[in-house]
């Protein structure tokens, strides 16, 4: 066998598995979205920019996005500030590696469940006779149930949060435990209080992290429907259900034309985040 | 410019859990001095230097610098700057904010802070890669941007935590010349901590060899290496020998002692009981060495040997050239290692050869009794 062919067969597996699992679907995808529906014929062979002319043409398609990027940024901004203080405190005030690992494990045990179960069990906590709202009524906080608790952007929301901080603290706290501590003691040294110390030092040599989990946070959330409708109670927009909704009405095509201009959306997202951190000193 | 200020230490004690990593460190370092902490591994120098930054809290003592008691103060307050081993630059910071970061910290406008970095940069010849990021720069150059860094403040005291240990030997040499170039210039303390006793040698106007957190002796480079006090400190400097023996008899000005492999040796008077044991050092440059039939000759004819002169027999184990010297180590018995320095010249004279049967001699008064 020829050397030459050597590194081409060493990479043929992880390439066919991504061709055959994630270029061939796309490829689908792309086609399909061209294509033209009927009530009774789903797919119908064709080439038109209809379904694009369609999601871009209905105020919906706007609302829904905005709405999608309202959810982005108030989770991304959440999950940024809780991912980045609990991987500030494994990274720096816990200083043995044991310790570093148990709490870090015990941040990944609601990993050890399902997605769904976990927003299921919101659903008792903050139901209208839900603990959460049985405990504000005995304790005289409000008189009546209250209905933002769930079905509602809160909910939404929480259930974010709740299933998504773990992908930024990960990123984060890897890009601290690359931090020279050595470096911390110069800060100190040179007269930086811990604030200082922070905004100099920790939050410029952290950012490849940061971009990294906020890729994942805002990706995740672009895309998702199950926490939507979940959480959401049917009562929630977002862009992954639109498709979704879609698709239970076997309206593929619109659908695929959906997922190619969210896909599109995600990626000029991606980018914007790439310029502003070189994600590859990280990698 | 900072003006110099004394430091001194007055029994440091510094703790980690169960382990002492200096025990009771009292020292004088007088401003405007080079100052080496010198010492193997695991000897509490770099604890000691730490302690001094303000980078470790006391277990116990005080530590002084100029008039002040410093305990507990940040370093800034201290007047120290520190130079780390690794340089800890910023790397995200290119020269110039490396240099002028503790400025920034003091909310130093951008222009002026620049403008004294820039200063500082050229004070260490380095304002032609100002805009580089550390990653670009070499070892050499990583450093001198750090000591820019850590000469912004104009310290009273800079701390040199190993510095040159990075370099390779050729840049090493001339980094040691530019920092005490520097600090002749600046006028102000530097504490260099190194396990290299050349460099210490070379550097400091006072050497402070440590051993198991405490302090063996401190002097001029001079006075510790003409002098050792003990036989940690003649074995760590190099270039010395240790030998021990039992008292036996004193003889005017000579104390004479029953050495290895019952020899009879003579040793500067020393006012002790006969009996008790004695351990001296002896410079390996002041041995001299003959073969041994040569020697029988010699001593036959009553010339060659001094009549108050010390002998022992020996082998050669191993020769090694070092270019102006020749270091030959001889198997002695009862003695764990023994070299002998002859000068080049004079070796290629008449070279002995390994395995050959040698006779080492010496003067009493180049004997030195350690404690």
């Amino acid at each position: 066998m020829p050397a030459r062919l050597a590194p081409y067969l060493l990479a043929a597996p992880l390439a066919l598995v991504f061709l055959a699992f994630f270029l061939v679907p796309m490829v689908l995808v792309v086609v399909v979205s061209v294509f033209n529906y009927e009530a009774y014929q789903i797919l119908i062979p064709d080439f038109t920019f209809q379904n694009y002319d369609d999601v871009f043409s209905s105020g919906v398609t706007y609302e829904t996005y905005l709405h999608t990027a309202k959810f982005c940024v108030i989770v991304w901004l959440i999950t940024l500030v809780l991912g980045f203080t609990i991987a500030y405190f494994l990274a720096f005030h816990i200083h043995s590696l044991t310790m570093q690992i148990t709490l870090f494990l015990i941040c990944t045990i609601p990993f050890w469940t399902s997605n769904v179960i976990r927003m299921i069990s919101w659903i008792p906590l903050l139901g209208r006779n839900g603990l959460v709202n049985r405990a504000l009524m005995s304790a005289g906080v409000v008189e009546e149930p209250q209905e933002w608790l769930l079905y509602s952007d809160f909910s939404v929301i929480l259930g974010f949060v709740h299933l998504y901080t773990l992908f930024m603290i990960v990123p984060i706290f890897n890009s601290m435990m690359r931090i020279d501590r050595s470096l911390l003691e110069a800060a100190y040294d040179a007269g930086a209080s811990g604030w200082q110390t922070l905004w100099n030092v920790i939050i410029p040599l952290a950012k490849p992290g940061i971009a990294i989990g906020s890729i994942f946070v805002l990706t995740i959330v672009m895309g998702d429907f199950v926490t939507v409708n979940v959480l959401g109670g049917g009562q929630i927009a977002s862009v992954g259900k639109a498709i979704w909704t879609e698709l239970s009405y076997l309206q593929f095509p619109p659908a695929a034309a959906n997922a190619i201009v969210l896909l599109g959306v995600v990626i000029l997202l991606i980018l914007a985040l790439m310029r502003i951190v070189d994600i590859r000193k990280e990698l | 410019m900072a003006t110099a200020a004394d430091v001194e230490l007055v029994g440091v004690v510094k703790r980690y859990g169960g382990t002492v990593a200096v025990n009771g460190v009292s020292l004088k370092i007088p401003g405007g001095s080079y100052c080496c902490l010198l010492g193997p591994s695991g000897c509490g120098k770099t604890t000691t230097l730490r302690v001094i930054a303000g980078h470790e809290q006391l277990s116990a003592g005080d530590i002084m610098i100029g008039d002040q008691v410093v305990n507990g103060l940040a370093p800034v307050e201290r007047g120290t700057a520190m130079m780390f081993q690794s340089y800890a630059l910023f790397p995200h910071l290119n020269c110039v904010d490396n240099v002028a970061f503790s400025l920034k910290m003091r909310g130093v406008k951008a222009a002026e802070r620049r403008a004294k970095a820039m200063q500082l940069l050229e004070l260490v010849h380095m304002d032609r890669y100002a805009e580089r990021q550390p990653a670009q720069l070499s070892g050499g150059q990583q450093q001198r941007v750090a000591l820019a860094r850590a000469l912004i403040t104009n310290p009273r005291v800079l701390l040199l935590d190993e510095p040159l240990s990075a370099l390779d030997p050729f840049l090493r040499i001339r980094m040691r010349e530019e920092l005490k170039r520097l600090q002749m210039e600046l006028g102000i303390s530097f504490i260099h901590v190194t396990h290299s006793q050349e460099e210490a040698m070379a550097l400091s106007d006072l050497v402070v060899v440590m051993h198991d957190g405490l302090i063996q002796q401190t002097g001029a480079p001079r006075e510790v290496y003409n002098q050792p006090t003990t036989e940690f400190v003649a074995r760590f400097i190099g270039g010395h020998n240790v030998l021990a023996g039992e008292l036996t008899a004193q003889d005017g000005a000579h104390s004479m002692l029953r050495g290895p492999g019952g020899a009879r040796l003579r040793v500067p008077r020393l006012e002790a009981p006969v009996g008790s044991k004695v351990t001296f050092a002896l410079r390996a440059d002041r041995v001299s060495l003959a073969r041994q039939a040569a020697q029988h000759r010699a001593v036959g004819a009553d010339v060659a040997a001094p009549i108050d002169g010390n002998r022992l027999a020996a082998t050669v184990a191993s020769i090694e050239y070092q270019g102006s010297l020749v270091a030959v180590r001889l198997k002695i018995d009862g003695v764990d290692d023994f070299s002998v320095h002859l000068p080049e010249g004079q070796f290629y004279d008449d070279p002995v050869a390994v395995d050959e049967p040698v006779i080492v001699t010496w003067q009493p008064r180049d004997s030195h009794l350690l404690h």
